[in-house]
């Protein structure tokens, strides 16, 4: 069996493992940061917040993912091979990488730019949301492309629980021993990544006109 | 009118930044707090929006208690001007302008309108409109400041040193045009600076504070370069003060005296006919003054039949614009190199020439006329050259 006949013939499965693996990706991608503004929000507004919601939300990070997946079904009550799993674990880790990023953002907003804002009458939540937000917008896009990155490479240990997607191409590889499916994970791995961060750079670009026009002034 | 009744900020750790301040700041009338850092002139100002919450005391707009306002809403009524502008860098020009028109709900286009009429008020192109701030400089940002907090016609503006972050020509030039404007719009303000001269040139009245927050002297700019309270206004106010106060004087009865002239280009020999006590006055074709020309020692084609060029000139002299300002007409005959200082009419063309005794002459008999005068009317009125109306407040 030659390695195109074995890529023509798992087409249509290799295509069903790839959506599979964008909205694992992405689903908590957003999720996440839903999450984490609030937090960062918190975290920037009550100074006494920040260390305890920056460093909490660090330490997620640092539990052992499979740990997280294999726990996971025993909190929520969800069966072992249900994706929402991996799309619970992942929002965690996506929160531990952003709550800091919007916090840092939110400081990194000109003291006297959201002063003018209160000074013109902004009530709280439109100052956040009209003038704070907007201007944080390029660091959290940088954050947000980092945790998409992970995310691409943390669904695909969803495998070793038997949850489809780009993962499973590796099992697979191991199994057969054959380096072909584990070749072409590797390669859809990389190209979703990328396909992400172009979404996430182009969304920025389109968010932050302004941020050129500094760089042309 | 804004008034401040016993208005108090003092924090928890025992500073006081504003004692018991009294104050009113009448109604189209520009008042300003002056005062070195630490004086409490901008916690003062801020009180008025809320942004710092007096202590104790009561902060009145048009005789409303502002503590008892939505904080929100008495902010969209009250422009607010900082130092380096605090533009909201995401916006275009016109975006920021049309902000608070847009928080009180007009409509896209309206709000558009608006921000573009203020673009012209403030002297700035229509085509800036769409550019970002990042993309202006430090005087163009501080106009369009100035427009959007002009843009809901808002009855009342604070501005915080508006213009101690650009260059001193751009101010001077800022500041001119804030008073040209104030003359349009008669808005009440209430202006902060640290600097006496910037008070002086913008003030109906100053409010002299010291460290402190308390209250030393509250008059108009001319009583207060004239009478000092106390001797921390009078050093606040600074040594140069006499020279400053001719500013407000009544205007000079000055004849002008008429100055021989040649033009640029005339031949040296003709600037040596001409000159009086070793000096030639040269002007341009429109007859401007351009500068002085020492005819004993004119370079080294003194003999020759060599043009007078623009190399010959000596500048340095500044001119008076119309014989009627003091403070001009003594700084013309004392910066010029011959002594006498070139006057000129509104159009900068040369009317003659003032010496520094004729401009003395002129100084002590306008204070002459100004001793007689206060003899006939009650005490209290002050010559005030920029405002016309008299200064009780209307409101």
């Amino acid at each position: 069996m030659t390695a195109l006949r074995w890529l023509s013939d798992n087409a249509p499965i290799m295509a069903e493992y790839f959506l599979a693996h964008v909205w694992l990706s992405l689903v908590p991608l957003l999720l996440g940061l839903a999450i984490a503004l609030p937090l960062g929000w918190a975290a920037h507004h009550f100074g006494f917040l920040y260390r305890p919601l920056v460093a909490g939300s660090a330490l997620l990070y640092t539990l052992p993912s499979l740990a997280l997946f294999v726990l996971l079904p025993q909190v929520l009550g969800t069966r072992m091979l249900d994706p929402v799993n991996i799309v619970c674990a992942l929002t965690v880790y996506t929160v531990a990488l952003l709550v800091r990023v919007v916090a840092d953002g939110l400081a990194a907003v000109p003291e006297e730019t959201a002063r003018a804002a209160d000074a013109m009458g902004y009530r709280p939540v439109q100052r956040w949301l009209l003038v704070e937000l907007p201007v944080a917008v390029p660091v959290i896009a940088a954050g947000l492309r980092v945790a998409s990155v992970s995310n691409v490479s943390l669904v695909s240990l969803g495998a070793l629980l038997g949850v489809p997607q780009l993962g499973s191409l590796f099992t697979l590889g191991f199994q057969l021993g054959y380096l072909v499916p584990i070749a072409a994970g590797i390669v859809l791995c990389l190209l979703l990544a990328w396909l992400l961060d172009g979404l996430i750079l182009a969304a920025a670009r389109a968010l932050t006109p302004w941020k050129r026009a500094e760089t042309t002034a | 009118m804004i008034r401040f009744d016993r208005a108090t900020k003092a924090y928890p750790d025992g500073t006081v930044a504003v004692d018991g301040l009294d104050l009113t700041a009448p109604t189209g009338k520009t008042t300003v707090l002056v005062g070195p850092s630490g004086c409490g002139k901008t916690t003062s100002l801020r009180m008025v929006n809320r942004l710092i919450e007096p202590t104790s005391g009561t902060v009145l707009l048009d005789g409303r208690d502002t503590a008892g306002l939505d904080t929100a809403e008495l902010r969209r009524g009250i422009g607010y001007v900082i130092q380096n502008a605090g533009l909201f860098p995401h916006r275009t020009v016109a975006d920021n302008i049309a902000s608070v028109p847009r928080l009180l709900g007009w409509t896209r286009r309206t709000a558009r309108d608006r921000a573009l009429e203020l673009l012209e008020l403030v002297g700035l192109p229509a085509a800036y409109a769409d550019r970002y701030p990042a993309q202006l400089s430090g005087g163009q940002q501080q106009r369009v400041g100035v427009a959007r907090a002009l843009a809901a016609d808002p009855p009342v503006m604070l501005m915080d040193e508006p213009f101690s972050a650009v260059d001193p020509v751009v101010r001077a030039r800022l500041q001119e045009e804030f008073l040209a404007l104030q003359r349009e719009i008669g808005k009440t303000i209430l202006f902060v600076t640290h600097d006496i001269a910037e008070a002086v040139t913008l003030g109906d009245r100053i409010a002299v504070l010291r460290v402190g927050g308390e209250l030393a002297q509250f008059a108009p700019p001319h009583e207060l370069l004239t009478r000092p309270a106390d001797d921390f206004v009078a050093d606040f106010v600074g040594r140069d003060r006499g020279y400053r106060a001719l500013d407000f004087a009544a205007p000079a009865a000055l004849e002008v005296r008429e100055e021989n002239t040649v033009r640029l280009g005339a031949s040296l020999e003709e600037a040596r006919g001409a000159a009086r006590d070793g000096w030639t006055l040269v002007v341009s074709d429109a007859h401007r003054p351009l500068g002085w020309i020492d005819v004993t020692a004119a370079g080294p084609g003194t003999a020759g039949p060599d043009p007078v060029g623009r190399e010959h000139l000596v500048l340095g002299g500044t001119t008076a614009r119309g014989a009627e300002g003091l403070r001009e007409l003594l700084d013309a005959a004392l910066s010029s190199p011959s002594g006498r200082g070139a006057v000129t009419d509104e159009a900068g063309v040369l009317t003659g020439t003032v010496t520094p005794e004729d401009v003395v002459g002129a100084i002590t008999a306008a204070r002459a006329e100004a001793a007689a005068q206060a003899a006939r009317e009650p005490a209290g009125a002050t010559t005030d050259r920029r405002s016309q109306a008299p200064a009780e407040e209307t409101a």
